[in-house]
């Protein structure tokens, strides 16, 4: 069958009607100077040829895996099972997309359940959605939310929040009303409380902070429900959930999340699965897809999707959200890798993590000039370098040690980020790779 | 005097005195089909007559209810709540959605009566 969309003939008359003269006049805003742009490509190579340059180019890269790493940031680098790519591979979760009548895929909406329940128990909250498209987008449509619920326009944000995260709450909620942040001060508690009026919709804190600090969220939230304003929790490392008490228990009204470490590679960025999780009463104000479980008319248990009128194919431009995209095999990974660790695993694979950041921390500050900046941490804290951090962690690039995130790639205003870094430790890293960075820190600094 | 008047978005509103009473007409519950949930104004609220003042949902759809005149929300059914089913039992009465204290009670003349609304209805 040969599928030609439009014929000239066709085209001719589309631009008559709307009075162009060319395909060309449709792009008239677009500057001259950013038309046909000339790329510096090489010609046209054979396969061979082009599978030979790639390979030397993805050469020059060090991948996550193969020396001594330490990043995180948000992005953290677990131990998958193989089993978990095993499953999601199956073609009846690989290949299969959201059904137009979702109740046909009973398999998906149960995993899709399960999920819910997870992240549920996990943030202390009541429900939770069928995730979303990843942490920070997933933090923006708390804010939306907060903003709707309470009528309000200004929020507050942390500055220890991760900055890539205020930066998506800026370009989503940012039209609703003012974001306010206090002064940036690793390690430190920072005044909310005084930010916080009678305009606030909510107040947006991370734990742990983007400097691996551990906050009590309990005075945050009783000072913005004295205001009448939310507070929504933000975890960028889900794993700390394992052996630090839950958002829902420290008064939290909505939880943004990102469930990466749970199940999911690093994937170069994404994609990534958000977390999303509220108290009841505000259900419906949530955004995101929500699957129910429920009897047929013989009794039996079976799922469907549920309070779909807040959805945009049913509410349209009303709807609690229009970013479509949930991530449905990232949900997956996460649900099986969750139910395989179980409650005791995940609990274990937490202290785990911890007990090797405070190893690292241990040997890391025994290097001179080298200082803990965040007393209190989970699995990754801030150190304060006796040089530009810039420097330290390219020098170490070349003894094969990938130090961590320094603060000035997050905080590039910020002149007191300079020498600071971001240090991130998991259950993948060995004694060995401890010692290894221990070594060529004092080598460095 | 009570009387009632209808709006073509399909909303009746009855007025007593100063105050008046807002709801969806009957047609519109039978459109609608077993109504789940629905949105009120909080009392305080100043509505503009056509202006949006609730939200109705039935288990496929939702809808946007529109005040019928202008004026001051002075009391919610908050037994909608528990029991949104009261809309399709009982549209006109126990299913009422808000009372309102109006502005300016002339803006109701332009609204249909029910001899106007049940042609209107008939016609669609």
């Amino acid at each position: 069958m040969r599928y030609l969309p439009l014929t000239p003939d066709d085209r001719r008359a589309m631009l008559a009607k709307i009075g162009a003269g060319s395909i060309d006049d449709l792009f008239r805003d677009v500057p001259q100077s950013a038309r046909n742009a000339k790329f510096p490509l090489p010609p046209h190579a054979g396969e061979i040829e082009v599978e030979r340059t790639l390979t030397k180019l993805a050469r020059e890269n060090v991948a996550a895996g193969s020396e001594p790493f330490f990043c995180g940031a948000g992005a953290y680098r677990h131990h998958v099972p193989a089993s978990v790519d095993h499953l999601i591979q199956r073609s009846e979760f690989l290949t299969s997309y959201t059904p137009y009548q979702p109740e046909v895929a009973q398999g998906t909406l149960q995993m899709l359940f399960e999920f819910q329940t997870q992240v549920a128990l996990l943030t202390g909250m009541e429900v939770a959605n069928a995730s979303m498209y990843d942490g920070s987008t997933a933090a923006a449509e708390a804010v939306l939310m907060a903003q709707r619920i309470t009528r309000r326009g200004r929020v507050v944000l942390s500055s220890a929040l991760h900055p890539h995260y205020s930066e998506t709450i800026r370009t989503l909620a940012e039209l609703h009303g003012a974001l306010v942040m206090p002064p940036v001060t690793p390690g430190r508690a920072e005044d909310l409380a005084s930010l916080i009026d009678n305009q606030t919709a909510c107040v947006v804190v991370q734990n742990p902070d983007v400097f691996g600090m551990l906050r009590d969220l309990k005075p945050i939230a009783e000072a913005a429900h004295a205001k009448g304003a939310l507070l929504i929790a933000i975890v960028t490392e889900i794993v700390s959930l394992g052996l630090i008490e839950p958002p829902g228990a420290t008064g939290a009204d909505i939880v943004a999340a990102e469930g990466q470490s749970i199940g999911n590679g690093l994937n170069f960025g994404g994609p990534y699965v958000g977390l999303f999780a509220t108290r009841e009463k505000f259900i419906r104000q949530m955004p995101g897809r929500l699957a129910g479980e429920t009897v047929d008319a013989n009794g039996r248990r079976g799922y469907v999707l549920t309070l779909s009128t807040r959805e945009q194919h049913i509410r349209r431009e009303k709807a609690t959200s229009n970013i479509c995209t949930n991530s449905g095999l990232c949900a997956l990974a996460f649900t099986i890798h969750l139910s395989l660790l179980g409650e005791e695993g995940l609990k274990r694979l937490a202290r785990l993590n911890h007990a090797r950041a405070v190893q690292l921390a241990d040997r890391l500050c025994k290097v001179k000039g080298v200082q803990l900046v965040t007393a209190i941490f989970f699995n990754e804290f801030t150190l304060k370098l006796p040089k530009p951090a810039v420097e330290v962690v390219d020098a170490l690039a070349g003894k094969g040690v990938i130090a961590g995130v320094r603060a000035s790639r997050l905080y590039p205003h910020e002149r007191s980020a300079s020498d600071l870094l971001i240090v991130a430790a998991t259950e993948l890293n060995t004694d060995d790779d401890i010692a290894a960075y221990q070594t060529a820190l004092a080598e460095v600094v | 005097m009570s009387e009632t008047r209808y709006t073509d978005q399909h909303e009746w509103i009855r007025t007593d005195g100063g105050t008046a009473t807002v709801g969806i007409t009957k047609y519109a519950a039978e459109q609608l089909g077993d109504v789940v949930y629905v949105e009120l104004p909080t009392p305080g609220k100043k509505l503009a007559a056509g202006g949006e003042a609730a939200v109705v949902e039935s288990v496929k759809a939702a809808s946007e209810v529109y005040t019928p005149a202008s004026g001051e929300v002075t009391e919610a059914n908050d037994a909608l709540a528990a029991e949104p089913a009261k809309v399709n039992a009982d549209p006109e009465g126990a299913g009422w959605f808000f009372k309102m204290k109006l502005a300016n009670a002339a803006e109701l003349s332009k609204l249909m009566t029910k001899d106007q609304y049940d042609k209107f209805v008939k016609g669609l």
